[in-house]
C-alpha cells in the first residue's frame, strides 16, 4: 500500500547520497576560513531543512486527517514526525559539533536558527508521551493530528520571534544559506539537500511500509486466535 | 453562541468563586516563586534584564498551574459527559475556557505584579503602568489561547500532568520573548529607549494565530 514505487526511490537516493558525498570531498573547496571543519555544513544544513519540511509536512497530512477521518493520513503525519525528531537529534548534534569547532563554544545562544531549533524539537518531543498516552487509536490519531497542526503552524512562528530577539542585539552579517555561497559550494550544497530529501522519503515509505506490515500480522495474529480458540 | 460562552463562562467564574482552587493556587505560586528566585540568584532587587525574566517565567509557570485544572473539576465530577452531550458548539466552549483563564490570569497578576514590585523591583513600576498593562493583556491572551488549546489536548491522556507544562511551555516561548524583550526597557533603572511597538506586534500576531488556530482544530478534541 504504502510501497509504490519504493525500489526507484531507494535506488535515487543511494545514487544522489553517493554524488553528494563525493561532491563534498573532492569538487567543494576549502573555506577560506574555517577549513575543513565546515564540510560539516552539508550535512547539517540539509538535515535541519529536511527535518523542518518533515514538521510542516506532518502538519499538511494532520489536516488531511482530519477532514478525512482515514487513519492512514495520521499514520503518515506520524512517520513524517518521527524521523524529524530523529533528524533533529543529528541537527543538534552536527551544529554542537560545529559550534565547537569554529566558534569554541559547544552551544551559542546568539544563533537564531539553531536556538529556534531547540524550541522546536522540545515541543516536538512531547509528541510521543502525548500519542502513547491515549489508548483508544481512532482518538489517538485525532488528537495526534491536532498536535501536529498546533505545533506545524509554531514552527514559523518562533521562528521569526527568536529571530528578532537576537538580531536586535546581534546584526547578522553572513547569511549561511544560499545567497553569498559561491558556485562550487551551493551546487554541492543543492546535491546534498537533495540527497538528503531523497533519503528522508525512502526512510518515511520503509517505516510507513513496515508499519502497515506490522498492524496486518496483528490483524491476521488475532484472527488465527480467534479460529484456534473455536 | 455567544449566550452559551457566557454561560459556561458563567459557570466557571462561579465554580472558581466558590471553590477558590485554581486563583488562590496560581497567585500562592508566584509568591512562592519570588521566593526562589531571591534565593536561587542571591539577590535583593532586580531590574532591567533580570527583573522582566523573572517576572515573566513565574507568571508563565503559574500559568501551567491554571491550564492544568482548567478541565479538572469537569474530568473529576463527570460534568464534561454532560457538556459534550448538550448541543453546545465546541467554540462557544473554547472561547468560554480561554475567556475564564485569560480572566484568572488578570487576577493573579492584581495580586502578582505589585507584589513582585514590592519584594524584587528596583526601580519601582510607578509610572510604567500604561506601557505594562497592554503588554500584560496580549500576553494573557496569548497564554489563555494557548492555554485552552493544551488543557483540550492533555485532558483525554493519561499523563495529564506531564503533558500540560512539557507542551505548554515550548508554544509559550514567543510570548515569553515578546513580553520580557517589551517589558526589559520599563524596569530599567535608567528607563532607556524602547521598541514596545515592535513586540506588541509580534504578540497580537501570535494571539491572532492562535486564535483563529484553536477555533479551527477545537471541534476535533473533545469530541465523543
Amino acid at each position: 500500500m504504502y510501497s509504490k514505487g519504493f525500489k526507484p526511490l531507494a535506488a535515487a537516493s543511494v545514487v544522489s547520497l553517493a554524488t553528494a558525498l563525493s561532491l563534498v570531498f573532492f569538487y567543494a573547496p576549502l573555506d577560506a576560513d574555517q577549513g575543513f571543519v565546515q564540510k560539516i555544513f552539508y550535512v547539517h544544513v540539509p538535515m535541519a531543512i529536511v527535518a523542518l519540511g518533515g514538521f510542516v509536512a506532518g502538519g499538511i497530512f494532520g489536516i488531511r486527517h482530519l477532514r478525512s477521518g482515514d487513519p492512514s493520513w495520521d499514520l503518515r503525519s506520524y512517520v513524517a514526525i518521527h524521523l524529524s525528531i530523529i533528524l533533529g537529534v543529528g541537527v543538534l548534534a552536527t551544529g554542537a559539533i560545529w559550534a565547537k569547532a569554529s566558534w569554541g563554544h559547544w552551544w551559542v545562544w546568539d544563533e537564531p536558527v539553531l536556538v529556534s531549533f531547540l524550541v522546536v524539537f522540545l515541543l516536538y518531543c512531547v509528541y510521543y508521551p502525548l500519542r502513547f498516552s491515549i489508548e483508544d487509536p481512532e482518538r489517538q490519531a485525532r488528537y495526534s493530528s491536532v498536535f501536529a497542526i498546533t505545533a506545524g503552524v509554531f514552527v514559523p512562528l518562533n521562528f521569526a520571534a527568536v529571530r528578532m530577539a537576537e538580531s536586535f542585539t546581534h546584526p547578522r552579517v553572513l547569511s549561511q544559506t544560499g545567497g553569498s555561497l559561491p558556485g562550487e559550494m551551493r551546487l554541492t550544497f543543492l546535491v546534498s539537500l537533495l540527497a538528503m530529501a531523497l533519503l528522508f522519503v525512502t526512510l518515511w515509505k520503509l517505516e510507513l511500509t513496515a508499519k502497515h506490515a506490522a498492524m496486518q500480522l496483528k490483524k491476521l495474529r488475532r484472527r488465527l486466535d480467534a479460529r484456534v480458540a473455536a | 453562541m455567544i449566550g452559551v460562552t457566557r454561560t459556561i463562562l458563567a459557570k466557571d467564574l462561579l465554580l472558581e468563586l466558590r471553590t477558590k482552587e485554581s486563583v488562590p493556587a496560581m497567585t500562592l505560586f508566584t509568591l512562592t516563586v519570588y521566593v526562589l528566585f531571591h534565593f536561587g540568584l542571591d539577590r535583593d532587587s532586580l531590574d532591567g534584564e533580570l527583573a522582566a525574566g523573572v517576572l515573566w517565567v513565574t507568571l508563565l509557570l503559574a500559568a501551567v498551574i491554571g491550564v492544568a485544572r482548567l478541565f479538572a473539576t469537569e474530568r473529576e465530577e463527570g460534568g464534561i459527559d454532560a457538556l459534550l452531550l448538550a448541543p453546545v458548539d465546541r467554540t462557544a466552549l473554547f472561547l468560554a475556557k480561554a475567556s475564564g483563564l485569560f480572566l484568572f490570569l488578570v487576577a493573579v497578576e492584581i495580586v502578582a505584579v505589585p507584589a513582585f514590585d514590592l519584594l524584587l523591583l528596583g526601580p519601582g513600576l510607578g509610572g510604567t503602568m500604561p506601557e505594562l498593562l497592554p503588554v500584560l493583556l496580549l500576553g494573557n491572551l496569548g497564554i489563555a489561547a494557548v492555554g485552552a488549546l493544551v488543557a483540550a489536548l492533555a485532558a483525554e491522556t493519561r499523563a495529564r500532568e506531564l503533558i500540560v507544562p512539557l507542551l505548554l511551555l515550548p508554544l509559550l516561548v514567543p510570548v515569553l520573548i515578546a513580553c520580557a524583550q517589551a517589558t526589559e526597557p520599563l524596569l530599567r533603572q535608567d528607563q532607556g529607549p524602547e521598541d514596545l511597538g515592535r513586540w506588541l506586534g509580534l504578540l497580537t500576531l501570535y494571539d491572532v494565530v492562535f486564535v483563529l488556530l484553536s477555533v479551527a482544530v477545537f471541534d476535533y478534541l473533545l469530541e465523543d
